[in-house]
């Protein structure tokens, strides 16, 4: 770890929190349905967009139709976007000329970017066309994040509302989320990413000459090189926004159009977190009570820097296996040093190793170096981020539901310690939220175990492995941990476009996404019926340091409890092996 | 049911033309008024009449030239068109044979070069297009490429240091040397 890594760590997280705190109060503003700045622009677009849809923004719905027509919408995307894979061979803005996408792939895809996971069996650059990219997958990154925050949405009202049959309106959540916040900071986003060289055109791509001829594999003088162009800026805009991930390119944020400078790095970086920890600060000012958005994002962040920690010592101090070869890995003025296998100059370690924590810590999953040749214990970091749920800031709306799911378990917990009746926010918590939480948690963690089980052991889940040993191991438990949580991030030596991939990773995204969607809302449902309990002597005040810690320990001690023996079979024994 | 079909229906539509057509356009046309360069690739002209992009990395494998980064794109290095690192796993035995070949390789026309080689010399970037190498490798060519240009050392090692990139602001990233930029300028030399 070097002086000037630190530096620009406590610095990303310095801008973080200035940033979060205005956009957090801004956005309480939106869902509260007050007037903002944007109201002028945004209002004209909101109404024409509900006259058009003749939707009526007044009229509630209970969660069962919530649900449906957040589900149908999702539907809708999942269905719009396969269609435009296999029919892109014949649809406008495709210079390349690619051919349909396979149905498995196209499968695969449609799951990924509406599931906002993101996992990408392709490579951008070599499989879609323009068209397909803009109004297929962009379409995508916007829809899946409005939707992970109306879910939120919903729950903050169900906890807010009390006897009320009803949570919000799924139509109205949507399109505020879209148009009064995600447009206007993509739009502002994909400019100052073009500024630093990330592409936004329509053109086919350039061609350019090489300085020096080279030697292709097969013996050929290549004097060229093509310089792929595309509409990237405004897609990479909104996927860093929209903790989607899914790189224009296949090489995604490491790519020098993608990412061109440390600056575009650090705009990347902070758009991974910017509104997922600014829907902590949403929370406590749309319940009238800071404090308790606060105290989540103390959660967040007391879990997040130890494994920050972890990943960047491992990454800084370089490669073993390079120790008897006269190469120099050490950190200096003139150097970043460490394991610089899979990671760019211009980034260097520090750069890689935190993009790495914010990219899997929030539900993100682009990647600016290659996270399949991490260091075993730097690669852990990340894995475990994921594992634990995709809660520590999460997907945007989707972390912070989750987060609350543990919340949920941590005053129950704490209630049975003291035999008391559990409550938060004012609402009893009972058997039906406890059960709901319960299911969020366990249904990511057993479609990894399983998926992970079945892959080990069948023939077509083992020749999708790279690299042998435990981090062949590794690279399965990484997939289908980055699959079922919604991530999208890869040890991309994993050749996962099979049928067999495509098929099990795609479920694993599913029922990673919706299963948990809808007890979230049953229980937001369940919440707003209940009467509000005013705080007593006996109420275990949940904004307090305690408590905070007694989240992380429960969180924790889930995350260990389920995952460490399959750790201990990847990066843990790849580790040992190679310290030997 | 029907009418929340309905509503689904019309809303995707509004939602795909506003985030699929129009924000990508507007974004578009912004970015092709406002920084025409920098939307079209960066693209820079060299020497002849030639043009690259200042942003993608090119191959070298002369010894009169700077090397880059080693590359894992197919199936030539610095392949544009797709995009890719190695993937190696860090105690793949496949990784340690590759980096033992690229510095029998380096070896090969700089013998007797003693120094530690630097690492991002000898291992495979992300992108597989980077443009850049840390000054640490750059100043480790200057001897061959002295020799390869028979010229002084200190005069090659007084280019490497005027095209070190310090921190964006000073903070930002890592230093850096661009390896086109550079070969460029000793191309330009005499």
């Amino acid at each position: 770890m070097t002086a000037n890594g630190i530096l620009q760590i406590a610095l990303y997280f310095i801008v973080l929190i200035a940033a979060a705190v205005p956009l957090g109060r801004y956005m309480a503003r939106v869902y509260s349905g007050e007037p903002v700045f944007l109201s002028r622009l945004a209002g004209h677009m909101e109404r024409w967009i509900y006259r058009f849809c003749r939707i009526n923004g007044a009229q509630e719905m209970t969660w069962k139709t919530y649900a449906g027509g957040l589900f149908l919408f999702n539907l809708a995307g999942i269905i719009t976007l396969y269609l435009l894979q296999r029919l892109q061979g014949f649809l406008p803005l495709n210079p390349h000329g690619f051919p349909a996408v396979p149905p498995d792939l196209a499968f695969n895809t449609a799951v990924s970017f509406v599931t906002n996971t993101n996992w990408q069996a392709y490579g951008g650059e070599t499989t879609m066309s323009f068209f397909t990219q803009m109004t297929g997958l962009a379409v995508q990154n916007f829809a899946s994040a409005a939707s992970g925050m109306a879910v939120l949405m919903a729950f903050i009202r169900g906890v807010k509302r009390t006897l009320s049959q009803t949570i919000g309106n799924v139509w109205v959540d949507l399109t505020r989320s879209v148009i009064y916040i995600l447009l206007p900071l993509s739009l502002i986003m994909a400019l100052l990413l073009v500024s630093q060289g990330v592409v936004q055109t329509l053109e086919s791509p350039a061609r350019v000459q090489l300085l020096e001829n080279t030697m292709d594999e097969g013996g050929h003088t290549v004097s060229g090189q093509e310089i792929p162009l595309g509409p990237a800026a405004s897609q990479v805009a909104i996927k860093q926004l929209g903790t989607n991930g899914g790189g224009f390119f296949n090489a995604n944020s490491a790519h020098p159009l993608e990412n061109p400078t440390p600056l575009s790095n650090f705009m990347e970086m902070l758009a991974i977190l910017l509104i997922p920890a600014a829907l902590c600060i949403t929370f406590g000012r749309m319940l009238k009570d800071s404090k308790q958005g606060w105290a989540l994002l103390a959660a967040m962040m007391v879990i997040l820097i130890p494994l920050l920690g972890v990943c960047l010592f491992n990454e800084q101090a370089g490669n073993i296996s390079f120790w008897q070869m006269n190469i120099d890995q050490t950190a200096s003025s003139l150097q970043s040093g460490g394991n610089m296998e899979g990671k760019e100059v211009r980034l260097g370690v520090a750069n890689s190793a935190l993009w790495a924590i914010v990219t899997t810590a929030a539900s993100n999953g682009s990647v600016n170096a290659m996270h399949d040749s991490f260091t075993p214990l730097g690669g852990l970091a990340p894995l475990l981020l994921m594992q634990l749920g995709e809660i520590i800031f999460g997907g945007v709306g989707s972390g912070l539901y989750g987060m609350l799911m543990f919340v949920l378990i941590t005053v129950f917990v704490a209630g049975l310690m003291v035999g008391r009746t559990p409550e938060y926010l004012g609402k009893k918590i009972e058997a039906f939220e406890v059960k709901m939480a319960s299911l969020v948690i366990l249904i990511p963690a057993t479609v990894v175990l399983i998926g992970t089980a079945i892959a080990v052991v069948i023939n077509p889940g083992l020749v999708g492995i790279s690299n042998a040993g435990p981090h062949g191991f590794s690279e399965l438990l990484y997939a289908f941990s980055s699959a079922a949580n919604n991530n999208g991030s890869a040890f991309a030596g994993l050749n996962a476009n099979t049928i067999f991939y495509n098929a099990t990773l795609g479920c694993s995204m599913l029922i990673g996404r919706f299963c948990l969607m809808i007890p979230v809302l049953a229980a937001a449902g369940s919440l707003a019926r209940k009467k509000h309990v005013p705080a007593g002597a006996g109420t275990l005040p949940t904004h307090t340091p305690l408590f905070v810690l007694f989240l992380v320990a429960v969180i924790m001690l889930v995350g260990a409890l389920t995952f460490i023996p399959a750790l201990a079979l990847g990066p843990i024994a790849e580790h040992l092996t190679w310290i030997r | 049911m029907w009418q929340l079909i309905r509503t689904t229906v019309l809303l995707f539509a509004a939602m795909t033309f506003l985030t699929g057509i129009l924000y990508p356009l507007a974004v578009t046309g912004l970015a092709q008024t406002l920084l025409p360069w920098q939307a079209n690739g960066s693209l820079i002209k060299i020497n002849e009449g030639k043009t690259a992009s200042e942003l993608v990395g090119q191959p070298f494998r002369e010894p009169r030239h700077f090397w880059g980064r080693p590359s894992a794109t197919m199936p030539v290095a610095y392949n544009g068109a797709s995009s890719i690192g190695s993937n190696l796993g860090p105690s793949n035995p496949a990784l340690k044979e590759v980096v033992q070949k690229r510095i029998a390789s380096l070896l090969a026309i700089d013998r007797g070069n003693r120094l530690t080689i630097p690492v991002d010399l000898v291992t495979a970037s992300g992108s597989g297009l980077d443009p850049h190498i840390s000054p640490a490798a750059a100043f480790y060519q200057v001897p061959r490429v002295a020799k390869a240009r028979n010229i002084d050392d200190r005069k090659v090692a007084d280019l490497v240091r005027t095209h070190i990139r310090n921190r964006q602001f000073g903070i930002l990233g890592e230093p850096t040397v661009h390896v086109l930029y550079l070969n460029m300028a000793l191309d330009a030399m005499r």
